[in-house]
């Protein structure tokens, strides 16, 4: 049996079997669901393909939200990019101009991965894909860091929640950031240690992130929130891979994750009561979207 | 049920959420299953969140591609609108209050050519999963995850028996069996769930067994 709910269970099995994260996450997954490898990978991989696809569509197109509020941002990174004058170099500037771009295909209504949901869906990709062009990691070291951050968001799923309107967007953004540090730190060759006290960073860097978009709408401050996780997934990558380790286990922060979802007031899950829903620009912007619906 | 590594990665759909927008999808797709495909009206009847922000989130959208056929990944259910009135289907979308019900919640009506007309309940409960909870007036209870045959028949002794032994002889393992009825001896509907495909030669032979009504197939 290759089952785990806990990132504790996660390294006794690696250790005990002598396998890797992905390794053991995928035989827990054949186990589970009864499911064929080949047929799971093949899904994984469809979804790798898909995440490449709304990148290119986000940068390529002039994209506009169904609410009008982003679009477009993801190429005004880019070019500063090709500019070439930029503080944080490639690899941070490609992720966060990926993560806007499929947070913009997402609210123009175009094809995501909701991997961990719809509105953290640009944190993964725009880790992973970008790590793939600039570092030249084969298709299949991605297919098994995607793998490392699913690991990570069923243990969070088990223990906690995804759900912004459950645990605000600690659990939505917080998680993935959380996922995309572990698969990074595994790219580079991080044990199962290291991707654990990654998440166990990110995930604390977010903690008691509230949700709170503006109108109800996916759009602000869900697509720019997208880019920050991953520049904190991206920092706590580095450090796990510098050898910093968490001094809260990775397990604990979940468990506090949850208990500060728990302690939110429901006007900062997802119900647009709180936080940047509840000022003056966003107030206006709703009258306005309501007045022209009438 | 254990989390499996696809409740965190995926489901592939068109944005902006999964509840509002995957979910009615879902819905929309089940209410086709059970009106048939020659949809000629369909009237949406949304409540709560999904009365809220429907606009924004292309509820309305998706609930209309749904019941065009299109799946929760089809970048088509933007353009679900032209689509319809292209294909001669009319909508509308109504705000309404369904009481008691999850805030993501629709009521659908259907009406196809012959002027039949189809009633749904249901809600978008999260991660793009749904649930049915009304079906033609009657109170139900499916998820659409599984291929779920839907039976409206007398509530008379010996149908979930003849049931169920046609399914067993085609070897059609039942995961979840559910009865509801209004009164005794009056309508009742059977809710049966399997993770096998159903193929239409079994649902024609449930067609013909006795006090049964109707039977319809609802397979994602
Ligand atoms: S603010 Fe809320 S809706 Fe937006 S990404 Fe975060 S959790 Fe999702």
């Amino acid at each position: 049996m290759y089952q785990y709910s806990s990132g504790e269970k996660l390294l006794q099995l690696c250790h005990d079997q002598g396998k890797d994260i992905a390794e053991i996450a995928i035989i827990a997954e054949v186990e589970n669901s009864g499911n064929q490898k080949e047929q799971i990978i093949d899904w994984l991989k469809d979804q790798i393909q898909v995440m490449g696809d709304s990148i290119k569509k986000g940068l390529a197109q002039d994209i506009k939200s169904i609410g009008g509020l982003i679009g477009g941002n993801a190429c005004k990174l880019q070019k500063r990019l090709e500019s070439g004058d930029t503080f944080c170099g490639a690899v941070m500037l490609k992720s966060i101009s990926y993560a806007l771009a499929v947070t913009e295909v997402n609210a123009a209504m175009g094809r995501v991965v909701a991997a961990p949901t719809a509105g953290a869906s640009g944190i993964i990709p725009g880790v992973l894909i970008a790590l793939q062009e600039e570092k030249a990691y084969t298709d299949e070291e991605i297919l098994h860091a995607f793998i490392v951050s699913g690991a990570i968001g069923k243990i969070i799923a088990t223990n906690a929640t995804l759900s912004g309107a459950e645990g605000g967007c600690q659990a939505e953004c917080g998680s993935a950031s959380a996922m995309a540090a572990a698969a990074a730190v595994y790219l580079n060759g991080g044990g199962p240690e290291q991707c654990l006290d990654a998440a166990a960073m990110a995930l604390k860097g977010l903690l008691g992130l509230v949700c709170d978009p503006v109108a109800g709408l996916v759009e602000v401050p869900c697509s720019k929130r997208n880019a920050s996780s991953v520049a904190n997934a991206l920092a706590c990558a580095e450090m796990a891979l510098a050898g910093i380790t968490s001094f809260i286990p990775f397990d604990e922060v979940v468990e506090a994750m949850f208990k500060v979802g728990n302690m939110m007031s429901p006007a900062l899950r997802e119900t647009a009561g709180g936080g940047c829903a509840d000022t003056a620009t966003a107030r206006n912007y709703s009258r306005m979207l309501h007045e022209r619906r009438d | 049920m254990e989390t499996g590594l696809f409740d965190v990665l995926g489901p592939i759909m068109v944005g902006p959420s999964s509840s509002h927008t995957a979910g009615a999808v879902k819905l929309g797709n089940i209410a086709r299953k059970i009106a048939g495909e020659d949809v000629k009206q369909a009237d949406f009847y949304l409540h709560g969140s999904f009365a809220k922000t429907h606009q924004g989130h292309g509820t309305d959208k998706a609930l209309l591609g749904g019941v065009l056929g299109m799946s929760p990944d089809d970048e088509k259910i933007r353009d679900a609108f032209s689509i319809a009135e292209a294909a001669g289907v009319n909508y509308a979308f109504h705000i309404a209050d369904l009481g008691d019900v999850h805030p993501n919640s629709a009521r659908i009506v259907l009406q196809d050519q012959q002027e039949n007309k189809y009633e749904l309940i249901g809600s978008s409960i999260g991660g793009g999963k749904v649930m049915v909870n009304s079906l033609n007036g009657m109170h139900v209870e499916f998820n659409g995850q599984y291929a779920t045959i839907i039976t409206s028949h007398f509530d008379r002794p010996g149908v979930v028996a003849n049931v169920s032994s046609v399914l067993s002889r085609h070897g059609i393992n039942i995961a979840f069996l559910k009865v509801f009825r209004q009164l005794r001896g009056s309508e009742a509907r059977m809710i049966i769930e399997s993770d096998q495909t159903i193929a239409p030669y079994i649902l024609d032979e449930l067609k013909e067994l006795p006090d049964i009504n109707s039977v319809v197939l609802v397979d994602l």
